[in-house]
């Protein structure tokens, strides 16, 4: 190869670690947490609350950034208590296949923010939105939903699962289907 | 004469609240005395390694005129003389090193009999400070700002809950790492009552700069009366813009991360609030405490600290203005 496509080359090899993740730390203030509708009613078991797609959902999913700051914010709310890291105590768990109201981005974000029947406590108010979408987002990464390159790495302390982005998919425990 | 001047106006910079030439305690005076010594010590053996050089290039002139005659001596005097300048390398090797070893042993010996224990833990980007007791009641946290008695010795057990970051007030005594999962012991006094500023001195993400701290030193009873004051639950408030501002508090999300003493708020993730009003500064260090600082923080962190962890919180003026009022009132 000649010299100067060889430098051609790796300049742009270079360059492309330029191009990084937007980080969105200053959401619209007045983007408040009513976006979706209230519910009517609290009982709907199997996934029934309407969960209309919101476009708020995309832009969290497979953020880095957003999912390990909702990965900081489960050990900081204490989802813990309930959860235990995912694996379920008190409340579901939540790095298994099963979903009761659904494995949407939506459907994850309306637990957090209104609650669930049987103990689901409603964070509405408490948390502000879009740390509410970070939250639902790194919960889908509990169960392999989020691309391991986005996914949360490493702890910073000890932890009884290996990191969210070395977590097979749930569904097919990691084997093909 | 005007590089003299110069230097002088440069120097002029290492005095102040945030210079470890400028040494106010003694593990601080300890090593500036070591950093001046190595620096005076060097700089006399560059010089006159300097002058060997340049001694022949000037004396070449009276150097004999046949160059080709043999001088039998020369070889020896020169052994000679590279001998010495070994023999004199590594005795001020060894010196230095002697020195540098005695200095780390008056550092060590400052804290062995500290009557004070302080938790200094780092986190992402403000400082916790956890001052230990006997008595589980009068265990005290708070943040950003330590409070010491001067003229004592107080221990510092550091550590970190995210990365590692670096404990420094350059005039009180070195940097030392505060690391996630290990302790480390640093020991610092300040000869007179003062504030001292320290700096994050690892870098530990994007607010590294703003991570601040002050050390507040102060006569013995003036400390133990700060002390005993910061141990009282948070003053309740007076108008009733603040009452309506401590109500909002625990209404909304403050309430998930930051302690009140004496109210509903438990948050132990972020600073406790308890008696925000009484320090010197918002922020760790970037503001300056004041009701518009205030206001600017809590509306807008993400614009005065871009990849802090506080959210920007939605709230109206009202109740942004009743809040304010409310952590205004903590003293």
């Amino acid at each position: 190869m000649k010299p100067g496509l060889a430098m051609l080359l790796c300049a742009s090899l270079v360059l492309a670690a330029c191009q990084r993740e937007e980080r969105d730390t200053r959401p619209q203030s007045s983007l408040g947490s009513g976006e979706q509708p209230t519910p009517v009613t609290t009982l709907e078991p199997g996934g029934g609350r309407p969960s209309p797609s919101d476009n708020k959902a995309a832009g969290f999913e497979a953020n880095a950034f957003h999912l390990s700051e909702g990965k900081r914010l489960f050990g900081w709310f204490n989802c813990s208590g309930c959860h235990s890291n995912g694996g379920g105590g008190m409340g579901p768990a939540l790095m298994d296949e099963k979903w009761v109201y659904g494995s949407s981005m939506e459907s994850i974000h309306a637990t957090i923010r209104d609650g669930r029947p049987n103990g689901m406590p409603a964070f509405r108010d408490k948390i502000p939105d879009d740390q509410i979408w970070e939250l639902a987002a790194f919960v889908r990464s509990l169960s392999g939903k989020a691309p391991s390159s986005a996914a949360p790495s490493r702890n910073d302390d000890m932890m009884v699962h290996p990191s969210e982005n070395r977590l097979p998919d749930a569904a097919t425990l990691g084997k093909s289907p | 004469m005007a590089s003299a001047m110069a230097c002088v106006l440069f120097l002029q910079g290492c005095a102040g609240w945030q210079s470890a030439l400028d040494p106010k305690g003694p593990a601080a005076s300890e090593l500036a005395w070591l950093i001046w010594f190595f620096t005076g010590l060097c700089a006399a053996v560059w010089v006159l390694v300097m002058i060997a050089l340049a001694a022949p290039l000037v004396l070449r002139s009276r150097q004999r005129t046949e160059p080709l005659v043999l001088d039998a001596g020369a070889d020896d005097r020169k052994f000679r003389v590279v001998v010495a300048a070994l023999g004199v390398t590594a005795l001020i090797l060894i010196g230095l090193t002697l020195l540098s070893f005695f200095a780390n042993r008056t550092l060590a010996a400052i804290g062995s009999d500290a009557a004070l224990t302080i938790r200094v833990t780092g986190h992402q980007w403000w400082w916790e400070v956890r001052y230990e007791n006997a008595q589980p009641n009068r265990i005290l946290t708070t943040a950003n700002e330590i409070h010491i008695p001067a003229g004592e010795p107080v221990r510092l057990i550091v550590t970190s809950t995210d990365v590692i970051h670096s404990f420094w007030i350059p005039s009180l005594a070195g940097k030392l790492d505060l690391i996630p999962g290990h302790m480390n012991v640093l020991d610092i006094e300040a000869n007179k009552p003062g504030i001292y500023r320290g700096q994050c001195a690892e870098f530990c993400g994007a607010q590294h700069a703003n991570m601040g701290t002050f050390i507040v030193a102060e006569p013995r009873p003036k400390f133990d009366a700060w002390l005993n004051e910061q141990l009282q639950p948070a003053a309740a408030p007076t108008s009733g813009e603040a009452k309506a501002g401590g109500d909002l508090f625990v209404k909304r999300p403050c309430v998930m991360c930051h302690r009140i003493g004496g109210t509903r708020a438990g948050g132990t993730v972020a600073p406790d609030l308890t008696h925000i009003a009484s320090r010197q500064t918002l922020a760790a260090g970037t503001l300056t405490m004041s009701r518009g600082n205030l206001a600017a923080w809590i509306a807008d962190p993400q614009g005065i600290k871009p990849g802090a962890h506080m959210p920007v919180v939605s709230l109206n003026g009202d109740e942004l203005n009743a809040i304010v009022a409310y952590l205004e009132g903590l003293r």
